[in-house]
């Protein structure tokens, strides 16, 4: 009871931490209709401005630079990247994007070196917020989830009750239109693109002193938040939230578990020693299956629905 | 009020128009007449900046080729599009409210007047444009078009389709354009709406102007109908 309500809670931050992410990745995807691949490397950007900000002025003041910094990065990256190399098409765009990333974790590599820097959880969030039987649940850990629970809903207001909000809407789905009607979609688009880029850096600056913050952060998170979008449908938001939470459940829940298949065959009667066939594959643990279940669990939805939970187009 | 001249245009290596020439004055609805894939819809786009152009498009006195869409609308041209766009998830009030260039109410229409024209968008005001029937679609496009308060709107094939009854209340929205001084460039492909409103009409074939002139002077013109207008 104690470890289920605690991964529960862990699961749940670690899935509103992905949220933030795909959120911004599907609404440039409906956008561009085509995947940033660089959409990680602003989350890692945002953890690294994070820390460097909070050596000079310390973790609040960097809980605002360092997003301002990220969407100010994506601004120009839509506005004299992408929109030059949209005329050449989707290939054309994809792999700019590609490059990007590339161009980024070359630069950090530049900057901070390749070990992972010393970015940590502020002081004064560095207690127990409640204990749940003898665990202490750092306070940290509630902090993460408020932070997104109160961004996402500001996004979600922001979207549904506010004239810029309707634009971008209305944009995403017929911009030739909305640009008719007199309003500047090319700066609705860069608006799009640097609030996607500022909320991957907000999720870099309090993911990055939650778990590691290193050159690798932004491939090993990329290819999760892509199976997040992937599973929960191109270019839906409510997808891609139902898929974050499920997905974060998963990574989380499953390194707990000790189980095998040959737990569950011996249950069930088998008798199995290492000179039974298959042996290794039966010894498996879930927990050491536990990088590759997101992965089978996109291959099962490509295959079972293929344009995703929610999905409305096709990828 | 718009002057167009030798326009030409063209969908990537594809040649749609040949010089085409139109003017519509101060108040005045024109129509554009001509069967499918003559390259009407194509005009009408290509003088709201959508289509790769070259030419000229003279509105209010100021040139408009080579500026991008939005800034032509915010000069005071609008366009009713063939396939109604309508923004299908968003309410018909914040279809309506999208239409307006700023955030208030300006110039010679308002929501109230919209939905006293049509009742039903009062009726429907909340629920998501998508679920509404295409006649309802229609109208909401046009009244969309008209809360930017545009002087001159070109309205394309807005009769495509729809029941009787919706075409005569379609009708009598072109007359209330009219009466405010707004000029209407009217796309369409049958000639009975088209005869009885307009002041004058151009007839196009093969991304050219054909024939121009009045009304009467089409129905008197038995080769023009028959060449370039009846199938």
């Amino acid at each position: 009871m104690e470890f289920f309500l605690v991964t529960t809670l862990n699961s749940l931050s670690y899935g509103l931490l992905l949220f933030m992410l795909s959120s911004g990745l599907t609404l440039i995807f409906s956008m561009m209709g085509v995947l940033n691949f660089a959409h990680a490397s602003f989350y890692m950007l945002g953890a690294y401005f994070a820390y460097q900000t909070s050596t000079y002025l310390g973790f609040w003041p960097a809980l605002v630079i360092a997003p301002l910094a990220v969407a100010f990065l994506g601004a120009l990256t839509e506005r004299y990247g992408l929109r030059t190399v949209h005329r050449y098409g989707h290939v054309a765009e994809l792999l700019f994007t590609f490059g990007l990333a590339y161009i980024i974790e070359e630069f950090v590599h530049l900057l901070w070196g390749r070990a992972p820097v010393e970015y940590k959880i502020p002081e004064i969030l560095d207690f127990s917020a409640f204990s749940i039987f003898s665990t202490q649940y750092p306070a940290y850990r509630v902090f993460m989830m408020l932070m997104s629970v109160g961004m996402l809903a500001c996004l979600y207001l922001v979207l549904t009750r506010t004239r810029i909000g309707l634009i971008i809407q209305a944009s995403l789905t017929h911009p030739e239109m909305v640009e008719a009607l007199g309003h500047n979609v090319p700066s609705v688009f860069m608006t799009v693109f640097a609030g996607g880029a500022a909320l991957a850096g907000l999720a870099g600056v309090i993911g990055g002193n939650a778990f590691v913050t290193e050159p690798g952060m932004a491939a090993s998170v990329g290819t999760i938040v892509f199976v997040v979008v992937v599973f929960g449908g191109m270019g839906s938001l409510a997808g891609a939230f139902i898929a974050s939470l499920i997905i974060g459940a998963v990574q989380t829940f499953s390194v707990a578990f000790d189980y095998s298949l040959a737990t569950l065959l011996t249950g069930l009667g088998v008798q199995l020693n290492t000179e039974s066939a298959w042996y290794e594959l039966w010894k498996v643990t879930i927990a050491q299956a536990a990088p590759v279940l997101p992965y089978i669990l996109m291959v099962l939805m490509l295959i079972v629905r293929p344009k995703g939970l929610m999905g409305t187009r096709e990828g | 009020m718009l002057e167009v001249k030798d326009l030409h245009s063209y969908y990537g290596k594809s040649h749609i128009l040949h010089g085409v020439h139109l003017n519509v004055r101060q108040g005045e609805i024109v129509s554009l007449l001509g069967r499918n894939g003559v390259g009407r819809s194509t005009t009408i786009k290509a003088i709201m900046g959508q289509v790769q152009s070259s030419g000229s498009v003279v509105f209010k006195g100021q040139e408009l080729m080579g500026q991008k869409a939005y800034m032509i609308a915010r000069k005071g041209l609008g366009i009713v599009p063939e396939n109604r766009d309508i923004f299908p998830s968003l309410t018909v009030r914040q279809n309506l409210l999208l239409g307006m260039k700023g955030r208030k109410e300006s110039g010679r229409w308002s929501m109230e007047d919209m939905y006293n024209l049509f009742p039903r968008l009062r009726e429907r005001a909340e629920a998501p444009a998508g679920v509404m029937s295409g006649g309802e679609q229609q109208m909401l496009t046009l009244c969309r078009t008209l809360m930017g308060d545009p002087d001159l709107v070109m309205i394309d094939e807005p009769t495509e389709g729809l029941a009787p009854k919706i075409v005569d209340q379609v009708a009598n929205l072109f007359d209330e354009i009219a009466k405010r001084g707004i000029s209407i460039l009217l796309v369409e492909q049958k000639l009975t709406i088209a005869l009885r409103i307009s002041q004058r009409v151009y007839v196009m074939g093969h991304g050219q102007i054909v024939f121009e002139g009045t009304p009467d002077d089409l129905r008197a013109n038995e080769g023009v109908r028959k060449e370039w207008l009846e199938v």
